[in-house]
């Protein structure tokens, strides 16, 4: 068995009551499935409300995927908490000046949002199998039309406006989501590697990458497993998405670093020490050279050569691969680089990561396997390959 | 008229709740519970806005016996490792021909080892063989910051900063995110995983309320740490900041500790 605790090496000097890193490989989860709801929201608004037609292959499969990664948010946090039941105090009494007060709301607002807005997507697939089914699958769809059967042109207009807005606020509701993830880190004065004003908008653009990429890999998967065409127009234009995001995200990350290593504040020796040591491979290697230049460049390629067909779909495939890879790494490399290093600036922990117990790999894997299964058994019921809905 | 109506509905309507709640809490649980709860906090006849606790440090004088780390622990029901602390003392050792001090803490490992036990700390006499140019004992603990980080993050206001100065943790309100541990730049909270919330120094409240000192302030035998009433112009507090040039942690934070020290360095921090 495991011990309870577990006490972080280090080297140099760090406070006593530093040994113990108290933000797991779980709060490095949290962020990384907040950024792709956000991600994957963005894709489903790009069709929803700016009309980039080129998307609507996968504008439903977003909104699913969204509301399915969505759902598992607050699981990461409710794992960490030393005291999960008393997890709605934070609904009941929020303490107004405290950054993470707000999630519960933010959490709340967008998981009715994402609902409300599947609903009016689907109805029409939903009505259809009500009245289509029998017995116990049939009351289900039954259930949800919610008494409503009316799908004629005029209240499927209805609908369309309703997902309209609903797409418009869920913009700001997604984004706000996840800069507020950032400012969890980036408003706090008491570790250099964190205290950026930055941190949200670089949270921000990372997030949409990682939902886009998200998309690509989920679209390509599901094609080939349900065995109809890939549609090349719509991975060449969430490729543009990527490729136009991942710069901003780039260009952002390395401002950032910059920032840190020109101001050369109180423990920048231990911070370069850091990022040239034990950061070296997750730091520069895995989230910027990997993950970040490497797909940009593949994509760029593509891009200027005006590449199509099976290269296109494998290229823009691995490079979304890469990004995802890169922005779990950019979460990792926040969360918990920020406490290796030590808030003495003079020394440098190392993180014990676990296997097993609530806040360990294995736990933090499901996590980011669970909402792909649950998405799997959504798709099942609500197929998003249909476009019923749209014009 | 609607609006004064609007109101006193409304107050009704809480006195209502208030009572509900009132009756159920008497329902649910016995008296003695009741009466416990009423007055084991804050202290009966205790009024926090009469004082303005301080606490000082005179790091020339502390001699590293780590006896207040001790008495803390006792005190204060803090978990027996080299990992959990309400307050510590760090070690500053310049040798000769070296810029940067070497720093260690009671809770080092080499230092567990030499006592051999997490229960029991000491300072290793690792530098023996040394050429020792200039060394000294720093003693740390909760600043209770003017505009207290800690406070500011707690998402459920579990943490809050009591009418005379202190920061206080509600342990039974805290939901153990441990985003409070995190904010302090000082180190000064760890995370009780025991309890399942987070716990600090509170200048030993229990004690200072009734009038008497906290733990470390008494168990220390060289008078290095000093407490009091800064509303009271001749308590040793006063005294010592009036008769001092003293100095605080990380000012630049601007969260405006309350633990002012005497005798630092430039590299404590």
């Amino acid at each position: 068995m495991e011990p309870f605790i577990h006490y972080a090496p280090y080297t140099g000097w760090v406070y006593p009551n530093e040994t113990v890193i108290e933000w797991s490989v779980a709060i490095v989860v949290y962020p990384y499935i907040t950024g792709l709801v956000a991600g994957a929201f963005t894709v489903s608004s790009l069709y929803q409300v700016f009309g980039f037609e080129r998307l609507k292959p996968v504008a439903h499969l977003a909104l699913l995927t969204s509301l399915c990664f969505m759902l598992f948010v607050p699981l990461p946090l409710l794992l960490h908490l030393g005291h999960p039941e008393r997890a709605f105090n934070n609904l009941l009494t929020p303490h107004w000046t405290s950054a993470m007060a707000m999630f519960g709301y933010f959490a709340s607002f967008y998981i009715v949002l994402l609902l409300l807005e599947t609903w009016f997507a689907f109805r029409p697939h939903i009505v259809g199998e009500a009245q289509k089914r029998k017995g116990l699958s049939g009351a289900f769809y039954r259930a949800l039309t919610l008494g409503s059967y009316d799908v004629s042109e005029p209240a499927l207009r209805h609908d369309r406006k309703w997902i309209f807005w609903l797409a418009i606020a869920g913009i700001p509701g997604a984004h706000g989501l996840h800069g507020y993830v950032g400012f969890v880190f980036g408003s706090l004065k008491s570790r250099e590697w964190w205290s950026s004003d930055l941190m949200p908008l670089v949270f921000l653009f990372s997030a949409i990458i990682s939902g886009v990429a998200l998309l690509i890999v989920l679209y390509v998967v599901s094609s080939k497993l349900r065995k109809t065409p890939i549609d090349l127009a719509c991975i060449k234009g969430l490729a543009y998405t990527v490729w136009a995001f991942i710069m901003v995200a780039f260009l952002l990350e390395g401002l950032e670093f910059a920032n840190i290593v020109y101001k050369a504040r109180e423990g920048i020796e231990m911070i370069l020490a850091y990022v040239t040591g034990p950061l070296l491979i997750p730091y520069f290697v895995l989230q910027f050279g990997v993950g970040s230049i490497l797909p940009l460049l593949l994509l760029s390629y593509m891009i200027w050569r005006g590449t199509t067909g099976r290269a296109l779909i494998v290229g823009v495939t691995l490079s979304a691969c890469l990004v995802l890879l890169s922005v779990f790494m950019m979460r990792w490399n926040v969360v918990i680089g920020g406490q290796e290093l030590s808030k003495t600036g003079r020394g440098l922990l190392s993180y014990p990561l676990q296997v097993f117990g609530k806040e360990g790999l294995i736990s933090a894997l499901w996590l980011v396997v669970a909402p792909l299964i649950v998405l799997l058994g959504v798709t099942r019921l609500f197929p998003p390959w249909e476009h019923k809905t749209a014009p | 008229m609607k609006k004064r109506d609007a109101i006193s509905a409304l107050r009704a309507r809480r006195l209502f709740l208030r009572r509900i709640g009132g009756a159920a809490l008497a329902a649910g649980t016995p008296a003695v519970v009741q009466k416990a709860a009423a007055e084991s906090f804050p202290t009966p006849g205790y009024d926090w806005t009469k004082r303005r606790w301080a606490f000082g440090v005179d790091a020339t004088k502390c001699i590293g016996c780590l006896r207040c780390v001790e008495a803390c622990k006792v005190e204060n029901e803090v978990p027996l490792t080299a990992h959990h602390f309400r307050t510590w003392v760090e070690r500053y050792v310049y040798l000769e021909g070296e810029n940067r001090p070497r720093i260690d803490s009671h809770a080092d490992p080499v230092n567990i080892a030499a006592s051999g036990s997490e229960r029991e700390y000491r300072f290793a006499n690792r530098y023996q063989d040394a050429k020792v140019e200039k060394a000294f004992f720093v003693p740390k603990l909760c600043n209770q910051c003017e505009h207290p980080p800690c406070v500011q993050v707690c998402p459920v206001g579990a943490t809050y900063k009591a009418k005379d100065g202190v920061v206080l943790i509600d342990h039974k309100y805290c939901i153990g995110c441990r985003y409070c541990v995190q904010a302090c730049p000082y180190g000064a909270r760890y995370f009780d995983e025991e309890k399942g919330v987070s716990d600090k120094c509170t200048w030993c409240y229990h004690r200072i309320t009734r009038g008497l000192q906290p733990a470390c302030v008494e168990a220390c035998p060289v008078g290095a740490r000093v407490f009091g009433d800064r509303n009271d112009r001749q308590s040793p507090i006063s005294l010592f900041i009036r008769n001092n040039r003293v100095h605080v942690l990380k000012p630049e934070t601007g969260n405006a500790p309350n633990v002012f020290y005497v005798g630092l360095d430039k590299e404590v921090n």
